[in-house]
């Protein structure tokens, strides 16, 4: 019974992997942009999440379309204002542009909100349900379901509307896609701001049913590029999958292994994943 | 009446000379041929009008208003559309999605169904694909795909580069009859081949570009009898009678 509820747990979790990851996935995935502050963007949700209750009140689904919204805007904006530049540079500007980014942002928060841990106050989704047998908090259960929710939202939103299929577009070839009447631009814009709105909203999530501190964005950010890889980059549903395995895999090894090896199992697999299969787990060979 | 009148068009890669200087004319309702061997420049100079690449200097009018230098995303806005070398077709998505992007630049939205008949109409293979991935259709399919996603704009001036390239003689000579009867219902096109015969039949007028120049120009049908000529700019050689033996 112990043995479902962690997996149960690491689904949970790795479904809020899952919708992070797959905003990175458009940026690096699809635009082929590496963005290091990523992980950045889900601890500022996280932020924004506790902001909203603490100034406004509200539930979660306005603390978390708030933080979905607030890093869209964000999000646009760092592509309109500084990605936008640094891609005509050399490669080596936009490792460095998006690297800076995540520093002054974390230290931002660092000075911001000290570096003590968090946790969102008079937490609605308080409480325990048990569902044959083994116990879940209302929070994570209700957490990792709407995460999958707004993936499979998003990937919608790339196969079945007009706009997912113009941003699929410039993904694949700009020139043509220019040639269509599309703007990259506005499109590369939309991708940022949605990639950003998708940990914005990850991180209202995970803020429901985890504590955190400003360090927490570099885990996630870690963990995002290790479920792109895994998940093949560039592929919503791949990310989806991975996502779901990455959180399962940890909370295995957390459990078996105990709890400072999770992150280590994570990695030491995916470097044994690159090595073995450079395309992702499920990329195409 | 001149629709699109390039005026001494210069394009650089860098240090490299993509064009030297080109000036052309189409007028509404002609058939005209860009021809030249491999990098001579002809999608050079197409790109350069449909807003792809940035002119180094000349000039770029269309309709009476000048375009040069404006993005690509404007310009086809304008019912300027270039189908481009190699077709770039969005390989992941659909038949039917590359349509739908085709028809993007559409001044007039409400049309888009009835774009969608004709092109349907004109390629019914197309209907029949609708759902599959663009990258998993034949050359022949392809191709068709190419010139309906251009053609979903309601283009007034279509330029297509090397629409023939890499397709068997069946198909081109097929795409010729589209082609044509596109012509017939008042598209104007500007085409660039290097395959000289089949562009030489359908066009009115023919220039024909040597390292990013302008070497010859006139009407299709006295450059199509020019036997010197052919051999000179287009590398296209006269059969001769063969002699027994080997050279
Ligand atoms: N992207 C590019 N970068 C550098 N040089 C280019 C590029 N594209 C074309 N060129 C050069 O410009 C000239 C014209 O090429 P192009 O317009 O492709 O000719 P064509 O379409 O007639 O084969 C050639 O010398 C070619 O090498
Ligand atoms: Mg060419």
């Amino acid at each position: 019974m112990i043995a479902v509820q962690v997996i149960v747990g690491g689904l949970l979790l790795g479904a809020i992997y899952a919708l992070f990851s797959s905003g990175l996935t458009l940026i690096w995935g699809m635009m082929n942009f590496i963005n290091f502050a990523h992980g950045e963007f889900v601890m500022l949700g996280m932020y924004a999440a506790l902001l909203v209750v603490v100034w406004l009140g509200g539930g979660p689904v306005t603390f978390g379309a708030a933080a979905a919204g607030a890093l869209f805007a964000l999000g646009a904006v760092i592509y309109l204002s500084l990605v936008r530049h640094v891609l005509r540079g050399p490669m080596l500007a936009q490792i460095l542009s998006t690297f800076g980014l995540a520093l002054l942002l974390r230290y931002a928060a660092f000075w911001w909100f000290s570096a003590n841990y968090v946790s969102l106050p008079g937490n609605a989704l308080s409480g325990t349900i048990a569902i044959g047998g083994i116990f879940i908090p209302v929070a994570q259960l209700v957490a990792g379901v709407a995460a999958i929710v707004l993936t499979l939202l998003l990937q919608l939103l790339l196969t079945r509307t007009l706009i997912g299929s113009a941003l699929l577009a410039v993904a694949e070839d700009p020139g043509a896609a220019m040639l269509m009447g599309i703007r990259p631009d506005r499109i590369q814009a939309l991708a940022w701001g949605l990639s950003a709105g998708s940990a914005g909203v990850a991180g209202a999530l995970l803020a429901t049913a985890y504590p955190w501190s400003p360090s927490v964005g570099e885990t996630f950010g870690l963990i995002a590029f290790v479920v792109v890889a895994f998940g093949g980059f560039g592929s919503v549903l791949g990310s989806l999958y991975a996502g779901l395995i990455i959180g399962l895999i940890q909370a295995a090894s957390a459990f078996w292994l105990g709890a400072i090896y999770k992150d280590v199992v994570v990695y030491a697999l995916f470097v044994a994943l690159l090595w073995l299969r450079p395309q992702g787990l499920m990329g195409k060979a | 009446m001149t629709e699109l009148r390039v005026e001494h068009l210069a394009v650089r890669y860098g240090d490299l000379v993509g064009v030297a200087d080109i000036s052309l004319k189409v007028a509404a309702g002609q058939v005209v041929a860009l021809l030249g061997s491999n990098g001579a420049g002809k999608t050079t100079t197409l790109n350069a009008v449909a807003g792809l690449v940035q002119p180094a200097s000349g000039h770029v009018e269309w309709c009476g208003e000048p375009i040069t230098g404006q993005p690509a995303y404007a310009i086809v806005r304008k019912g300027l559309t270039l189908s481009p070398e190699g077709w770039r077709l969005f390989a992941s998505q659909t038949v039917e999605q590359n349509l739908r992007l085709g028809a993007m630049a559409l001044a007039d939205q409400s049309r888009k169904g009835a774009m969608f008949e004709r092109v349907y109409g004109l390629f019914p293979r197309l209907a029949e694909r609708r759902q599959q991935p663009a990258g998993t259709l034949s050359g022949g399919e392809r191709q068709m795909l190419a010139l309906g996603r251009a053609l979903m704009c309601e283009p007034k001036l279509l330029m297509l580069d090397e629409p023939s390239l890499g397709l068997a003689p069946a198909v081109v000579g097929s795409l010729y009859e589209k082609l044509a009867e596109l012509h017939r219902q008042g598209l104007t096109l500007l085409l660039a081949e290097q395959s000289i015969p089949l562009a030489l039949a359908i066009a009115d007028y023919a220039y024909v570009l040597q390292t990013g120049r302008v070497a010859l120009e006139g009407p299709a049908q006295e450059l199509a009898r020019n036997e010197e000529v052919r051999e000179i700019y287009l590398g296209v050689r006269t059969p001769q009678p063969a002699p027994g033996g080997s050279a």
